[in-house]
Formats: structure tokens, C-alpha cells, sequence
């Protein structure tokens, strides 16, 4: 599997989520914000945590614009697999690729520390190291993880079964608990947690590694 | 422009003595310009000149096998084997942080990180020491909230993880906060990079952001005492730029990798002046600056302004110029700014070039060696009365625990670490809470272990014994985790040197800390001295923090559990019950009295060598310091969510805070070989409980360990929140 990491001037979990893919196998390609074009053969796109563009605007609102996202858009509109972590999930709520935004955190703070997961019953690739319902834990590391979208978009995401996980205990005041969502094929999924920072035991925990894991076992299949 | 005209006035607005100014005129043979006065000022004040303290520190161990490069530098430089180097610093940000306490906290945490990544290294992790006023002052919540979101809003854009640090309220902090940044970086052994120049005619180079009238003055305003004038300062506090400051980053090390830096230097305090002067003076060269090439944010700036800004996220270079299109493409890149702004000569001379007006011409190795230093009178503090054990009454040992765990001194902390990214990188093995923080090398088996302390109220007392405690404590934390000390970097907060009892302070702090950390072989590579920390007349505690930095060379060493149900709680070293100055009698009893415990160095070596030599029997670990055995214990127990029952009662063995001493939690089986091994070191160890239950025991006093753990977890929300 060949997975883009793309990396903004700001990015600061670039490296992180290159090595989680990495350590479940995939050989990755790190790609500049200014680039225009993915390396030929990319599987799957990752876009990392951390402060694009600073973040002094609304967080993502300058990534989404750079040129590499266009390309980012135009694979994920031919099907192509998309993963946003943290301010990565911010860029494609901008982008329109995912759907609600993501808000200042309800206590205004930001908050970093391992909260609990429910894995929801949601048939992706990203889901498939998990069983439906199942508690994880995973760190979240944010100021704006605050989702949002309005009644009938989340009647919406509840009818397609595109809520990805939620909190069990909301940390941001996130609508409905959501704390990561996917797309209506289930190929982008954008979620504020951390899932490369719970990927090895050093790390205290390896909750997220399954979700690497799986996307591995499932790509070989793709 | 023409300059101001040089009065008394002026010479005393730029904290220039009448001596001092004589000086100037001796040096120069004849009146300064308007952009020299600063020049001189900017160099001379306390802040970058150290003219109180030098003599003091110059007392201080500084090397070892260990220490590749010592203080002088950035950062302080240290081995960590296999061609690797950790480079670490402590400084404060203290009066900038007083006045405008996001924006001060935050180009604090930028100016810590700027000095590491200048020498080549990539920052890993970073800390904070925080003394604020009392809870109840009405400007300590906003200091607090201020400085942490600062802290957090610059270290979490900037994308490295906050791994540990302390706070704490007292009184003696209502008019001036100390905010006191860590930073690490880690660095191939042979890719340090230097300051001093090297070559004649070579290009110096501006990096970075532009310069805008921030700061001005800034140093100068950190070496003066505060009054109700406060206020009208705030135009001398910087603003920080985190993005701007992560492409710096990112952009130096990547120049760096080209081969186009013979030297480098981060603009800080007195910016453009002290970063050009300290190349030209370490290379033994002169330096030709034309202010026009500047990149300026601002309009019809001035000489004055541009010299003196302390405008953040900028580097000045010495290129080789043969890499120049490299070099440049490095920062066309990153989208920063790179202007050659003037460039090394052979004579010894600091030229200021603004548009065809020379507005400074000074010998620079004079300006730069010739800083005043004093050796400033002191008075030894008088030795304190020892406190009469008798005059403490005895108390219920749960009440005695939740009066600690409920005061804001006391409590978790997670108020505050919550707010700071502590595991970006991916590399943090422990996060703040208890102890020191530990982070992995990246892609090694290595660990490295953080921790800050210090105990003011100690040293208060006896400075001696304070500063080596305060050396101490941070031995023990890096101890339990397994870690091996290297080396410290001191950061010295103190009221008015001028005066001769906060001298006396200052100099019984550097005598116990230099006895200590040569005692303990973890010498200091790199500091920082922060005086004139008064208001109105009323000075801080003496707060010396020492920040240590140890490392844990294979997984087998380190100790990094939790206490479970069922081990065994061993207490390692002689409890005697010394309550002086303890937490207790502070927070229960609201006296300040008695000595600071005292300090045995060559039991602190032994028993530190112990924990670490007996590592593979040791589940976890903790140091007894503040609220000593019953802290400890509840500490461990609440971190590894089991009860402990420990079978002493008495107040003064549950709550003295004698030294060199360790919590163990271990299983039986360990306990036995612990107890051996103990016996043959000439260690003392005693079992003194067990953790089980669900409950917290102190003899027959006992209460639910959530009961305990709720108020341990929400006090400090409920005092500042």
C-alpha cells in the first residue's frame, strides 16, 4: 500500500502518522503543500495533524486551499481513500469533502489528554481492525474539536451510518458526541483523535494500531 | 532623522548608572549617538550582562565527560551516546509574563525553543516552572490562565510536547509571577552548531520574521524592580508568532543539512544588537551592519528601533558564500524572510550603517567584554531557629492529607497540563503528573527523563541547604524513573541584587547548588539569572529552579509502572520527621517556620545508586518531597487507582520531608531481594504498608480513595478554574 502524507508548513504530526503507517507496512511518500500532484500510485492520503497555516483564521480554512488539496479533492472524488486526523479532519470539513465544521472547544480551552471511543457500527476501511461498540481509548490533542452540523445533516449521517466513533465522555461539546465522521462512500474519514499516538505499547496503549492494521489487510483486498 | 541629544534623563531612562555611563565615555573617547546609548544599554543591563551574577556563577561545576559544551552557548550541549546529543536550557520570562501574561509566556516558551533549535537540534520536549501570588489575589487568576494558554497556545502550534513542570502559589509572588521555560532538543553529536564567526568578508545574514517596533527595550525593562508605573510597559512585551517560528525551525535545520552556516545566533533579548555582537566578539571579529537591507514590518523605523526591537522568530547568520542560492532557496521555501544585512570585517569594530549616516561605531570586543561586573556586598542569612517538634500538634493523618491535597500547592495538576500538547512527537513515554516526563529517543531503545524543582520556602529560610535541596529533589525525580542524572540548567530567580540580604540569598543558593550538583555529578551546561524580581520593595522567594535532564540507555533500566493491588510499599532512606518549613505546617498550621531539612549528598548518591542498580525489582517509584511519606503514598496509589494502607500514624513521620528518601511499590518476592540488597549498600529500607483496597489508610485514619482522589483532582479548578 502507498500512502501521501501531505505536509502544510504548520503540520506537526506529519512525521507521526508516517511512521504508524509505516510500522503496519505501508511504504509511504511525504508530499509538500505546494506541490500540485500526488506521487502515481497513492493508495490512500493522509493528512496530519497539527497548524496548517497557523490556524490564526478559521483552522484549515488556508489548507484547503493550497494546491496539493485540489488534488487531494479530485482523489477523493474518484473514489480514493482519504484520512484526516485532527486538524486534518479541520482541512476536509473545509474542503467540502466532509460534511459540519469544527468549533472552539465548548470550555474554550484546548485539551490534550486519552479519552474513550466508541467504535461505531460503520462500514469502513478505517473500521475494520474494530468490532462495532467497541470502547477504545485514544488521545485527543486539540482547541477546535468542537463538531457541528445541523439537524437534518446529522439525521443524515445517523441514517447512512457514517458516524465514525464517539465519545463516550464529550470532552468538546461536540454535536451528538460525534468525534469523527466518513464520507457517504466511506473511503474519507476525518476524526479528531489520535489514533498514531496510540499505536504502540511505548505509547501506553495500543488502541489505534488496529485501525492501521485493518486499513492494511483491507487495501491488500481493494 | 536627527537622534535625541544625550541628557542625564536619557542616560538614567536606559538603567544606565552615572558610573557606568563614565564608562562609556572612557571607552569611546567622546559622547555616544542616540543608537549607541542603546547599543551600550542593551549590553550592559542586567538581563544579558549578568554584571551581579557573573562572579557567582563562574563558582558553579560545569564539566564532565559528559558535557560537550557547557554555558556560553544557546543551550547547554550533553552526550547522550551513539553520536547523539541532548541540548537543553531553562530561562525566564518573568516580568514580560507579569505585565501581559499570554503574550509573555508564550515568547518565553519561543525564545527557549529558539535557543536549542540555533544549535542544530531539533526540539523534543519542553517544561515550566510557574510561581504565582495567592489564590485569593485578585490577579492571580488571570496570570494564570494567561500564562498557561500562552504557554499552550505557542508549545502546541509549535509542535513539541510540554513533558513536566511545577507551579505554585504563595504570597511573596502577588507582584511578580516567574514563568521559567525549558526546552530540549536532540542533535547529531558532530552537527552542533556555534556562534562565533569565522572568515573576514563573509555575508551576514537575516532570518526569519521582519522587525517591527516590539520589544523595544524589553531587556532593560526585565532588569528594572516594578512600581505602579507597570502599565506603560506593556509596549516592551513581544509577540509571538508560533508558525512563523515552527518554518524558522524547520527552515535552520534544513539550511543547516546544505553546509552554508559557519555560525549562527537567535535574536532574543536586545535582538539585533546582542546576536551580531556575540557572533563578531566569539570569532574574534569585527561586524558591519547596513539597516536598510533589514526586512522591517513597520515604517521609517529607526536605527534606535531596529537595533533595540525584540521583535521574535529571528536568526542573524554568518554564510559561507559560496551556498548563497542554496541557502536561499531553503528559505524561499519556507516562505521567510532572508536578506544579507551586512557582513564580517577584520577591524575590531561594531559599524551601524542607516541610509548614508554611520548611527554607531564602537569597538565591539570593548562592548562586548567590557560589561560592568559587580561584586556586589552580601550578607550571609542568618541561620533560622530549628522548630520545636513539640510545638506541633498532632493530627488526624486523613485530615492533615486532605488539607495538602485540597490547596491549589498540592493538587493534580491537570488543570494546567491538559491545556499543553504533551504527546506530540509520538515519543512521550510519560506524561506530566507525577515526577519527571519521559520521552524516547526517537527510533532508539534511549529514554530521556525531565523534571524542574525547587522549594522556595526552603531556601528562604537557608539558601545553602534550599539551593542544594532543590538540586537534590530533581536527582531523586530523574532517579525513579531509572534514569541516570546528566546534567542541570538553573534558572535563578531573585529580588534586588542591590541588596545586600537578597545577595546574601543569591550567593548561599549558587554554594549549595555547586556543592551539589558536583556531589551528584549532573554539572550545570547552561543557565539563566533573573534579578529585580520585586515590587514595590517587596521581593520574591528566592526561587532557584534547577531543571536536570537524565537518561535511560536500555528499557531494562527504567522503572515507568504503577503500583497495583497486592505490592508491597518500601520506603527507602531514614525518616526522622522534620517538619521545618514542610508543606504541612504551611498549609495546616499556616506557620513558616523552623530550618530547611537538611541535605546529605553522599546518602542522596547512595540511595539514588540503589534505586538504579535494583531497577529490575522495582515496580514503581516515587521521591518523598513535599507532604513527604503521606503524599508519596497517596500519590502512587491514586496514579495506580488502588488503595494503600500504610501503618504509621504519627504526624511528623507521615508528613516530615527529611531526604533522600523513595516510595517503592513492588511485589513480595521483589521486597525480599530489595531488603537484601539494602541491607548490603548500607541503604536503609523499611517496609512501612501495602497498597490494596480501595481506600487510603494512615494507622486507624482511613478514607475512600475516590473521595480522596475527587478532591485531589478538583481543587485546583476550584481555587483558579
Amino acid at each position: 500500500m502507498h500512502a501521501a502524507v501531505i505536509v502544510f508548513p504548520g503540520s506537526n504530526c506529519d512525521r507521526d502518522l508516517a511512521v504508524a503507517l509505516e510500522k503496519a507496512g505501508a511504504k509511504v511518500s511525504m508530499v509538500w503543500h505546494k506541490d500540485t500532484d500526488l506521487p502515481s500510485g497513492v493508495d490512500l492520503i493522509g493528512i496530519p495533524g497539527g497548524f496548517s497555516f497557523g490556524d490564526y483564521l478559521r483552522c484549515g480554512a488556508i489548507a484547503a486551499n493550497s494546491p496539493i488539496c485540489r488534488s487531494v479533492v479530485k482523489h477523493a472524488e474518484a473514489g480514493g481513500y482519504v484520512m484526516g486526523i485532527c486538524n486534518g479532519f479541520q482541512v476536509l470539513t473545509e474542503t467540502g469533502l466532509l460534511p459540519g465544521a469544527l468549533r472552539r472547544n465548548a470550555n474554550l480551552k484546548y485539551i490534550c489528554k486519552p479519552v474513550k471511543l466508541r467504535v461505531e457500527a460503520c462500514d469502513s476501511i478505517y473500521h475494520a481492525g474494530y468490532e462495532a461498540g467497541q470502547e477504545i481509548t485514544i488521545p485527543i490533542a486539540h482547541h477546535d474539536g468542537n463538531y457541528y452540523v445541523d439537524d437534518a445533516k446529522l439525521a443524515q449521517l445517523k441514517d447512512e451510518g457514517r458516524i465514525a466513533f464517539s465519545y463516550i465522555d464529550n470532552p468538546n461539546g461536540s454535536v451528538a458526541d460525534i468525534a469523527g465522521v466518513v464520507s457517504k462512500n466511506r473511503r474519507v474519514l476525518g476524526m479528531m483523535p489520535h489514533p498514531e499516538r496510540m499505536a504502540e505499547t511505548a505509547h501506553g496503549g495500543t488502541d489505534g494500531k488496529p485501525m492501521f492494521d485493518g486499513l492494511m489487510r483491507e487495501m491488500a483486498l481493494v | 532623522m536627527t537622534e535625541p541629544a544625550i541628557t542625564k534623563e536619557l542616560i538614567e531612562a536606559h538603567g544606565l548608572s552615572p558610573d557606568e555611563y563614565d564608562r562609556i565615555l572612557e571607552i569611546i573617547g567622546r559622547e555616544p549617538t542616540f543608537t549607541e546609548l542603546g547599543i551600550f544599554s542593551a549590553m550592559w543591563n542586567e538581563h544579558c550582562s549578568y554584571k551581579s551574577s557573573k562572579k557567582w556563577l563562574r563558582t558553579l561545576p560545569t564539566e564532565g565527560p559528559q558535557v560537550i559544551c557547557g554555558p556560553g552557548e544557546n543551550a547547554g550541549v550533553v552526550d547522550i551516546g551513539d553520536n547523539q546529543a541532548v541540548i537543553f536550557k531553562m530561562e525566564s520570562h518573568n516580568h514580560p509574563s507579569y505585565i501581559e501574561p499570554y503574550q509573555g509566556a508564550a515568547t518565553g516558551v519561543g525564545g527557549i525553543l529558539r535557543d536549542v533549535f540555533t544549535m542544530g537540534a531539533r526540539p523534543i520536549a519542553a517544561m515550566n516552572s510557574l510561581s504565582f501570588g495567592e489564590v485569593g489575589h485578585p490577579k492571580t487568576r488571570q496570570l494564570v490562565h494567561g500564562v498557561v494558554e500562552g504557554i499552550g497556545g505557542y508549545g502546541n502550534c509549535f509542535g513539541v510536547p510540554t513533558v513536566g513542570g511545577e507551579v505554585r502559589f504563595d504570597p511573596a509572588y502577588n507582584g511578580n509571577c516567574l514563568v521559567n521555560a525549558f526546552a530540549a532538543g536532540l542533535a547529531d553529536a558532530d552537527k552542533i552548531f556555534y556562534s562565533a564567526a569565522s572568515g573576514v568578508g563573509m555575508p551576514v545574514v537575516y532570518l526569519g520574521a521582519k522587525t517591527g517596533r516590539d520589544g523595544v527595550g524589553g531587556a532593560t525593562m526585565a532588569s528594572a524592580e516594578f512600581d505602579e508605573t507597570i502599565e506603560e510597559k506593556r509596549p516592551t512585551v513581544q509577540v509571538g508568532d508560533p508558525f512563523t517560528e515552527k518554518r524558522l525551525m524547520e527552515a535552520t535545520l534544513e539550511l543547516m543539512k546544505t553546509g552554508a552556516v559557519i555560525s549562527i545566533q537567535d535574536m532574543g533579548a536586545a535582538g539585533l544588537t546582542c546576536s551580531a555582537v556575540e557572533m563578531g566578539d566569539k570569532g574574534g571579529l569585527g561586524v558591519k551592519l547596513q539597516l536598510d537591507d533589514v526586512p522591517q514590518r513597520e515604517e521609517n523605523m529607526t536605527a534606535y528601533e531596529m537595533m533595540l526591537s525584540e521583535s521574535q522568530e529571528r536568526m542573524l547568520m554568518v554564510l559561507d558564500p559560496s551556498k548563497e542560492a542554496e541557502a536561499r532557496a531553503v528559505f524561499e521555501k519556507w516562505d521567510l524572510d532572508f536578506a544579507i544585512v551586512g557582513e564580517t570585517i577584520a577591524e575590531d569594530r561594531f559599524l551601524i550603517l542607516h541610509g548614508n549616516e554611520v548611527k554607531a561605531d564602537l569597538p565591539l570586543a570593548t562592548l562586548s567584554g567590557s560589561a560592568p561586573e559587580y561584586d556586589r556586598p552580601w550578607e550571609a542569612t542568618p541561620a533560622v531557629e530549628q522548630l520545636d517538634p513539640a510545638s506541633v500538634p498532632g493530627i488526624d493523618p486523613i485530615d492533615g492529607l486532605k488539607a495538602l491535597i485540597g490547596s491549589p500547592n498540592y493538587a493534580a495538576k491537570q488543570w494546567i497540563y491538559e491545556q499543553y500538547d504533551t504527546m506530540v512527537m509520538a515519543d512521550t513515554i510519560r506524561t506530566p503528573g507525577l515526577g519527571a516526563g519521559v520521552t524516547r529517543v526517537h527510533e532508539t531503545g534511549k529514554m530521556l527523563a525531565f523534571t524542574s524543582d525547587v522549594t522556595p520556602r526552603y531556601v528562604k529560610a537557608n539558601p545553602e541547604m534550599g539551593g542544594a535541596q532543590a538540586v537534590a529533589e530533581a536527582y531523586r525525580n530523574l532517579t525513579a524513573v531509572g534514569a541516570t542524572p546528566l546534567a542541570t540548567t538553573d534558572n535563578l530567580n531573585f529580588g534586588n541584587p542591590e541588596k545586600t540580604t537578597i545577595m546574601g540569598q543569591f550567593v548561599g543558593a549558587i554554594k549549595g547548588i555547586g556543592a551539589a550538583v558536583k556531589a551528584l555529578d549532573m554539572p550545570i551546561v547552561s543557565g539563566n539569572v533573573s534579578l529585580y524580581n520585586e515590587t514595590d520593595g517587596e521581593p520574591i522567594l528566592p526561587t532557584p529552579t534547577i531543571a536536570a535532564v537524565g537518561l535511560i540507555k536500555t528499557e531494562d533500566e527504567a522503572i515507568l509502572g504503577q503500583a497495583r493491588e497486592g505490592h508491597v510499599a518500601l520506603l527507602v532512606g531514614e525518616t526522622k520527621g522534620h517538619l521545618g518549613q514542610s508543606a504541612l505546617l504551611a498549609v495546616v498550621y499556616n506557620r513558616i517556620e523552623g530550618d530547611a531539612p537538611p541535605v546529605d549528598l553522599e546518602a542522596e548518591k547512595r540511595h539514588g545508586d540503589f534505586i538504579r542498580s535494583n531497577a529490575a525489582l522495582i515496580k514503581a517509584c516515587t521521591d518523598l518531597s513535599d507532604g513527604g511519606l503521606a503524599l508519596a503514598a497517596f500519590e502512587m496509589a491514586e496514579a495506580g487507582e488502588t488503595g494503600v494502607v500504610i501503618e504509621e500514624s504519627d504526624t511528623a513521620h507521615l508528613f516530615g520531608e527529611d531526604q533522600a528518601r523513595y516510595l517503592i511499590a513492588c511485589n513480595f518476592d521483589q521486597a525480599e531481594a530489595l531488603m537484601l540488597a539494602a541491607g548490603q549498600a548500607g541503604v536503609p529500607i523499611t517496609t512501612v504498608g501495602r497498597f490494596t483496597g480501595d481506600t487510603v489508610k494512615f494507622g486507624t485514619s482511613e478514607a475512600p480513595l475516590a473521595e480522596l482522589s475527587a478532591l485531589f483532582r478538583g481543587a485546583f479548578e476550584e481555587a483558579v478554574g
